[in-house]
């Protein structure tokens, strides 16, 4: 197989995405977050037409304000709901997103025209236009694909995030009562988190979509839970899988000629899937291991 | 306007069509959706209406144009697939159910979408019907359609009040359903069945990817109506058809509008609406009570310091030893002290604030509960004197006329409180 600059652009650019999402994702499934995750993701729609409508740009920290302000405000909403209106929780996430949502896609429908946005744009991004659309500097130099640095931004950022808080994060996520009796903020923490998922789903909107950074946020770490017991390996296995799962969704989406990001949530689900599968057989084995002692079998 | 008059004036056959249609699917899933509310699954409803995503391409690709009978059955299959996937991973793993209803949604829309693009390669010119079924499209439904997204949606509606009673028990105590002899697993199958396929009726009209607020938001608006499952059902039926209908409206009015969301627009107005407005659980009302509540508690205690007072027998207080005895609060005490004054309950005198006589009757009547309340605390739970004035200073607010009867008869009419402080009565002086 010969190297394709291209294609390696795309699976580098996922891999980064993926690796984003799957480890803030981590914190989240921890948290039991994971559909606060699911209404972050379409709650910043609105966020992103209305940033991309005033500023007149793709580009730029006006949409990644614009969504970033949505997201926590999305949280906020679930919040007011569920404890003071008392809703029930589910319902809370399910009325929110639903309803923000449904304002993103009627803003794009009215600026149809106007803005360069559309609802499969949204529904799963274009990563396979990302080796054409480059910076070029004034004096002709191209810098790479926009959204490949876009990327590598926004995954330097989730690292130094998740470095920095690491032990705040992990306390909070496991034991919050006493994460709250040393003195750390949680609401601080819980809310810096939703910022960083917002501003991660915003980043990898144009590459894969609203709704499949879903995937990425949840499934690799999904896995990686399942086969791990501790925070560290369990990070690792999601950036590992992270990768494989853009590499193996690039050529799946190649072979059969769709969606680039649709092939990544496939890919995931098979990984997920597999790793389900190994754990049951794992454990039929060691249950079958077992020697029944003579008298207690009695 | 002319649009307005003739959409709801049903002249048009297939205007009234698309009503009647989106009336049959906002109903049967309005009365889904209010059980999976209830049952505290609302989410489990999202996850099914993006799993059907890979049903409808795969009908698609079967045969090969828009069928109604593919697409249901196709939808059917993978919205069904999906809440038996859910339900494997969630036995068979540690990991926790909105993790897994994440996972399994996110996935299964990203195999549709995948599916999706590899059609729109294709170039198949009767995929501009495919569009539809993200989004939804209301005008789009034709007489084929209606029939079978119809007939489906009034099966689920007659399936759910022939079982009302059974889910109605399984949801609300499953452990005495299953002691009463129910098939309890074999009614939860059908109900799963019955939300699989309420989400199946809703696709083409509001689309796959906000069909679950149809779902969601109806009975949580309901909810806040009323504790009762009947009226919260009708009321949940009521909120989804206006909404349900308020979208078709706008999706023939405006060309190329989507339905869905404006369905979901409609339906969350409703819902805020609740939220703040409804009778006893609305934010508006619970915010009024506590108001009223707090100026109760605030005119007690005003009251009260003015008896205190008298019955020291030490000097009379001014409007501003009054002030100083509420610090932080005086905005609200002179309030309060020209309201007393209007109701005849003190007067000024000299400068100086008395009790009337009715004032009199009230200030003695919170005192003495307080007193009643310490005594009965001390008497019952054995509580030491120095432990009981915190919760009584509470209960003095809260007790009724008939308790107080109660209580008085309890303890046998006493004279004194613990701290030996006389328990005042109507006819004292």
């Amino acid at each position: 197989m010969t190297f394709d600059p291209n294609a390696f652009l795309i699976i580098l650019t996922g891999t980064l995405i993926a690796i984003s999402c799957g480890l803030l994702g981590s914190f989240l499934i921890l948290r039991n977050m994971a559909m606060i995750g699911d209404a972050i993701s379409h709650a910043v729609l609105p966020g992103i037409v209305l940033a991309f409508f005033f500023s007149g740009q793709r580009e730029g920290i006006a949409i990644i304000i614009g969504a970033g302000l949505l997201g926590i405000l999305a949280t906020i909403i679930i919040d007011y709901l569920s404890t003071k209106v008392k809703l029930q929780n589910d319902a809370s996430i399910g009325v929110t997103f639903t309803w923000l949502f449904a304002i993103g896609i009627i803003l794009i429908t009215v600026f149809a025209g106007q803005i360069d946005l559309d609802q499969d744009c949204v529904l799963y991004g274009e990563i396979a236009y990302i080796p054409l659309d480059l910076i070029v500097t004034e004096n002709n130099t191209i810098l790479g694909p926009r959204v490949l640095w876009i990327a590598v931004i926004n995954v330097i950022l989730v690292l130094l995030y998740v470095g920095f808080m690491y032990k705040e994060l992990k306390l909070t996520s496991f034991d919050k009562q006493f994460a709250q009796t040393i003195g750390f903020s949680t609401g601080f923490i819980n809310l810096s988190l939703m910022g960083m998922v917002s501003y991660t789903t915003v980043s990898s909107f144009e590459a894969v979509g609203a709704i499949l950074v879903l995937a990425l946020l949840v499934v690799p770490p999904a896995t990686a839970y399942i086969l791990t017991k501790k925070l560290k390996p369990m990070l690792l296995l999601t950036i590992l899988i992270g990768f494989l799962t853009s590499l193996v969704g690039y050529y799946l989406a190649y072979f059969i000629d769709g969606s680039i990001a649709g092939a990544m949530a496939s890919v995931s689900g098979l990984f997920l899937l597999a790793a389900i599968l190994y754990v049951t057989i794992q454990k039929r084995s060691i249950g079958k291991g077992i020697i029944m002692p003579a008298e207690l079998k009695r | 306007m002319e649009d307005f008059v003739y959409f709801f004036s049903f002249q048009d056959p297939n205007v009234a069509m698309v009503v009647a249609g989106i009336t049959l699917l906002s109903i049967s899933a309005a009365m889904v959706g209010t059980f999976t509310f209830l049952d505290k699954k609302a989410l489990l409803g999202d996850a099914i209406s993006h799993a059907v995503l890979p049903g409808v391409c795969l009908a698609f690709m079967f045969a090969g144009s828009k069928n109604p009978y593919w697409i249901v059955l196709g939808a059917f299959i993978t919205g069904a697939v999906s809440t038996y996937a859910i339900e494997w991973i969630s036995r068979s793993t540690k990991l926790k159910e909105d993790t897994v209803i994440a996972a399994v949604l996110s996935v299964f829309f990203g195999i549709g979408i995948l599916l999706f693009t590899q059609l729109q390669q294709t170039g198949d010119a009767a995929l501009s019907g495919l569009d539809h079924f993200l989004f939804g499209n209301a005008i789009s439904i034709v007489y084929e359609d209606l029939m079978v997204y119809g007939i489906l949606a009034l099966l689920v509606i007659v399936c759910l009040l022939v079982f009302y009673k059974e889910f109605k028990l399984i949801i609300f105590n499953p452990g005495y359903a299953q002691s009463v002899g129910l098939p309890v697993k074999r009614l939860k199958l059908l109900f799963n069945t019955l939300l699989v396929m309420a989400v199946v009726t809703g696709i083409q009209a509001i689309g796959v990817v906000l069909m679950a607020a149809l779902l969601i938001t109806p009975p949580a608006a309901a909810r806040f109506w009323s504790d009762r499952l009947k009226i919260i059902l009708l009321l949940a039926v009521i909120f989804a058809v206006l909404s349900g209908i308020a979208g078709a409206y706008i999706s023939f009015a405006v060309p190329h509008m989507p339905t869905g969301p404006w369905v979901v627009m409609a339906i969350s107005f409703i819902a805020f609406a609740s939220f703040f407005f409804a009778g006893k659980k609305g934010i508006l009302s619970k915010w009024y009570n506590q108001r009223n509540y707090q100026q109760k508690i605030h005119r007690d205690h005003l009251l009260k310091s003015l008896y205190q007072v008298r019955e020291r027998n030490a000097a009379p207080l001014g409007k501003a030893d009054i002030l100083e005895l509420f610090p932080g609060k005086e905005k609200e005490t002179k309030r309060f002290i020209s309201k007393l004054k209007k109701e005849g309950q003190i007067e000024e005198k000299s400068n100086h604030l008395l009790l009337t006589p009715t004032g009199l009757v009230e200030a003695k009547r919170v005192v003495r509960l307080h007193r009643l309340w310490e005594l009965y605390l001390a008497q019952y739970l054995n509580l030491a004197p120095d432990h009981v004035h915190d919760m009584a200073e509470k209960m003095e607010h809260l007790l009724t006329p008939e308790l107080e009867a109660k209580l008085d008869a309890s303890l046998d009419y006493p004279t004194q409180d613990p701290h030996h402080s006389k328990i005042p009565r109507d006819h004292d002086l």
